[in-house]
């Protein structure tokens, strides 16, 4: 039962994090919106988005649980996990070792309310709308992918889901209490710390649906994230180390103010950078 | 049928971009570990074992190889104008 009771409360802890970021990273975009081109739209581009996403989760969550196998479902969706998760992780890495610059909400928020700028904003404003909406799918894609495969390979839909949302509230209302200074949210320890959870649970979960029997069952994913927090410190001393950090200019570039990231209204797929 | 191709195509892209991207040696290194474990399963090569330090080595692979590659720094491209 307490082995049970700590893999839901690690996959709780999981997408809440993830979540939080991800929603840092819209609002920075909605508020940018708010500001620049009326609240109304900024709130119903938000929530549209959010209707949409959550429709999403219903529509691919319930049947994965109910209708998919589960050893299938644990190899699929566990793949995803890993290479998400590395992928986070090796982001945070290389930022946190100097190798790559630090996500900048105050750049991105300048940026963003310099491009929405320019011509008038009516009480309805179809551009606000649309970068409001783009914006919060964008970073909310990601979410639903994590809470889909975390909260369907653990049979557990619901604790992701609800995990999720409380992050969506929590972040909102500091958000929202401190004015925009979102760029005080140590993203990057989150995304490190997200990035090893989203590993540790890819590894486990291809595992488990391959056929691999894990010592200590569920109890093994603490094992895993020991692992993997262990190699990050290494990795992180090791590149620093390594030297040869990138002037200020390349890793501004290679931030860019919206990191690959484009809203651009007319795009139907905004183009995606790797978190 | 040009839209919808358009349409098609990005959506693709958006797909691409995101498991892919700039880290094609993290999706075909999972693929692979996948493979090998799944092919070696009842080897007794201790897939316990063998899964999380594949992956660890893949991590640390993808991070060293992204501190190796950067293009040369601007200055070298763009020399910057007479003062």
């Amino acid at each position: 039962m307490a082995a049970v009771s700590s893999s839901t409360w690690l996959l709780a802890i999981a997408v809440f994090g993830a979540c939080a970021v991800e929603a840092v990273e819209a609002l920075t975009i909605v508020l940018a919106v708010g500001v620049t081109r009326g609240w109304r739209s900024a709130i119903e581009g938000t929530a549209v988005a959010v209707l949409v996403l959550a429709v999403l989760v219903g529509a691919v969550g319930v049947p994965l649980v109910h209708y998919v196998p589960i050893a299938a479902l644990r190899t699929v969706v566990g793949a995803l996990l890993l290479v998400l998760g590395l992928q986070w992780l090796r982001k945070a890495v290389l930022r946190a070792s100097g190798h790559k610059a630090l996500h900048d909400e105050d750049a991105i928020y300048a940026e963003t309310v310099e491009e929405l700028s320019g011509g008038r904003a009516g009480a309805r404003d179809a551009m606000g709308f649309t970068v409001a909406f783009k914006g919060v799918f964008l970073e909310g894609m990601e979410v639903v992918l994590i809470v889909l495969t975390l909260g369907a390979s653990a049979r557990k839909l619901g604790v992701a889901s609800v995990a999720a949302a409380a992050a969506v509230v929590l972040v909102t209302a500091v958000g929202l209490a401190v004015a925009r200074q979102l760029s005080e949210v140590p993203e990057n320890a989150i995304k490190t710390f997200v990035g090893i959870m989203l590993t540790s649970f890819g590894v486990f979960w291809t595992g488990e649906g391959i056929g691999v029997h894990w010592p200590g069952s569920d109890l093994w994913i603490l094992a895993l994230v020991g692992m993997f927090l262990l190699l990050t410190l290494v990795l992180v001393a090791g590149l620093r180390r390594r030297g040869e950090p990138q002037p200020a200019a390349a890793l501004a570039a290679d931030a860019g103010p919206h990191a690959g990231r484009s809203v651009e209204a007319g795009q139907p797929w905004p183009r995606v950078e790797q978190p | 049928m040009t839209r919808l191709r358009g349409w098609l195509v990005t959506f693709g892209r958006f797909w691409w971009d995101f498991l892919v991207g700039d880290t094609p040696e993290v999706t075909v290194g999972v693929l692979a570990v996948l493979a090998i474990t799944f092919a070696l399963r009842h080897d007794g090569a201790a897939p316990d074992v063998l899964v999380p330090v594949a992956v660890a080595v893949l991590l640390a692979g993808s991070a060293w190889r992204a501190t190796r590659r950067r293009p040369a720094p601007p200055a070298e491209r763009h020399p910057p104008p007479p003062a």
